[in-house]
């Protein structure tokens, strides 16, 4: 089994008392596209923005690349890279400029040949001298890519990275993140709502509801654990079970029980 | 027309007040910020007028109020330059990108000196050339203390910068109004266009401990008589270390503290 490059132990989160994260336990490997599922509210947010060191845990211990984040945050970063549907990239510059100063941030050398590779991998060469604001979702989405990939990520985390697209670009996308990671080795943490994408994109997921994880394997074992017939069925059924999974109870009527 | 639809409208701008302190304190905030520096700027003028010996005494106090105009624009833009660096993040929603990039707190604030040393640097070249063609004002004439004037000007908008940002980072986008309210508030304290014993002598050691009053004092020293400041700028530069102090440590306790309520992230998708 290959080292694991995210490390989550106990994760605990309160925001002045309430509890976004009870108890989260999950670890991501080198090479593996993990998704944090589960209905709003879950935690998956709370975990991400920990995970990115823009928010603090209040307890447990979140180790990435072998280190402690608290105390290695930069150096950790140095080495992740990040999308998010919900983060745009400055809009009143061009798309160029914004690639060649998140490259800047980064580090990276030679960001010229780098950048320009990624906008042709992404079919976007053509919007290299935009105003970013001017661009579509589906463009703005793969400009963002191409920014979380310039620094050659060990570890990507994806906000709901296809969110807002339209399903044939929403398609490239996937495959295009699922090739660059299968060449490069790339570690991959990923939230959607999109059942379908996480069944095609994710190695591994992990199941969240009220801030615990109440399944963790491949979609197809949780599809299975939970006896249903796609993701999207045990997504609606742990959704709407309410208060049924709270403590480590089983809900009888639905046959869901926690992993 | 319907009255309806305007007393809908109507309500739901009233509405804002109600639930915003910044709101409601605006509407009190910029009049008497206003009121106060044109009352006591009228106090020095009537007292001026009162005294004048000859009708050329006018011509020093328009030369003070032109420097003081131009030494109070390099407060400002310090202060914006932090700021307003910051909201730009905010506002284009690049807030979380900026945060999980490798970068440390501290190169953060100095790339937004930077940026508001930068700001100065166009703002003053214009306004000098402008003050010297329009009015003969040469500030320039000031020599050699223009410098270290200059530098403590700069020293305090970044201190006022670091100080805003943290109440924005901390308060978030409801209290955005303070990027351009805290200076204004310091305004009528520093002394910017009438000497500091125009104001009641109560207030006169708040306006002391404030490193922009030993500025413009020190200005109005230099353009009365040609005098290097040295009181005042030791002053200045003392009161600035402290100032800087400070503001570093609440900038750093806002973000730590922005951090633990995940407002960072709730500010950067806002």
């Amino acid at each position: 089994m290959s080292e694991p490059v995210v490390e989550v132990q106990h994760l605990r989160k309160e925001f002045d008392g309430t509890v976004a994260v009870a108890d989260v336990s999950f670890c991501v490997r080198r090479g593996e596209i993990v998704g944090l599922l589960g209905p709003n509210g879950a935690g998956k947010t709370t975990t991400l923005q920990v995970l990115l060191g823009l928010t603090t845990h209040t307890s447990g211990t979140v180790r990435m690349f072998g280190k402690e984040l608290r105390s290695h945050r930069v150096e950790i970063l140095q080495r992740c890279n990040f999308s998010s549907a919900y983060a745009a990239l400055p809009t009143n510059l061009r798309v160029w400029e914004n690639l060649r100063l998140f490259a800047r941030l980064y580090g990276v050398r030679d960001s010229a040949a780098k950048l320009g590779f990624l906008l042709e991998v992404f079919e976007i060469k053509h919007l290299k001298d935009k105003v970013t604001g001017h661009l579509s979702a589906g463009e703005s989405t793969r400009v963002n890519l191409c920014k979380a990939l310039c620094n050659d990520p060990e570890l990507l985390l994806l906000d709901e990275p296809t969110a807002s697209l339209d399903p044939d670009i929403a398609d490239k996308v996937r495959r295009i993140l699922r090739q660059i990671q299968r060449e490069k080795g790339i570690s991959m943490v990923y939230t959607s709502h999109n059942m379908r994408e996480v069944e095609a994109v994710c190695d591994r997921v992990v199941f969240l509801h009220k801030g615990m994880v109440i399944a963790e394997g491949t979609p197809q074992q949780i599809i299975d654990r939970f006896r249903g017939s796609s993701l999207e069925e045990v997504f609606i059924t742990v959704a709407r079970s309410g208060d049924v999974l709270d403590g480590s109870g089983t809900d009888a009527s639905s046959g869901i029980s926690p992993g | 027309m319907s009255w309806t639809r305007i007393s809908a409208l109507a309500l739901r701008y009233t509405l804002l007040y109600k639930r915003s302190v910044p709101r409601m304190i605006e509407l009190f905030f910029w009049p008497t910020m206003d009121l106060l520096v044109w009352g006591y700027v009228t106090l020095y003028l009537q007292r001026l007028y009162a005294t004048a010996q000859s009708p050329s005494a006018g011509m020093g106090t328009i030369t003070f109020l032109l420097g003081a105009m131009i030494f109070w624009d390099i407060l400002y833009r310090a202060q914006q330059g932090v700021t307003l660096s910051f909201l730009e993040d905010v506002w284009t929603r690049n807030l979380l990108n900026v945060f999980v990039a490798p970068i440390r707190i501290e190169e953060f604030i100095l790339a937004t000196y930077l940026v508001g040393t930068v700001r100065i640097g166009v703002t003053v070249v214009a306004l000098t050339g402008l003050a010297w063609l329009l009015y003969q004002f040469n500030l320039l004439a000031m020599g050699f203390a223009l410098i270290p004037l200059f530098v403590n000007l700069l020293l305090m908008g970044w201190a006022m910068g670091m100080i805003t940002t943290g109440l924005i980072m901390r308060w978030g986008q409801a209290v955005e109004a303070l990027a351009w309210g805290v200076p204004f508030l310091v305004q009528p304290l520093a002394a910017v266009f009438y000497p500091v014993d125009v104001l009641p002598r109560w207030v006169q050691p708040i306006s002391h401990a404030l490193p922009a009053t030993h500025v413009f004092e020190g200005m109005r020293q230099v353009l009365a008589g040609g005098h290097f400041p040295t009181a005042h700028l030791l002053w200045a530069f003392g009161l600035n270390a402290a100032y800087l102090v400070v503001a570093a440590w609440w900038f750093r306790r806002m973000y730590e503290r922005a951090r633990e309520k995940g407002l960072l992230a709730k500010l950067g998708t806002q």
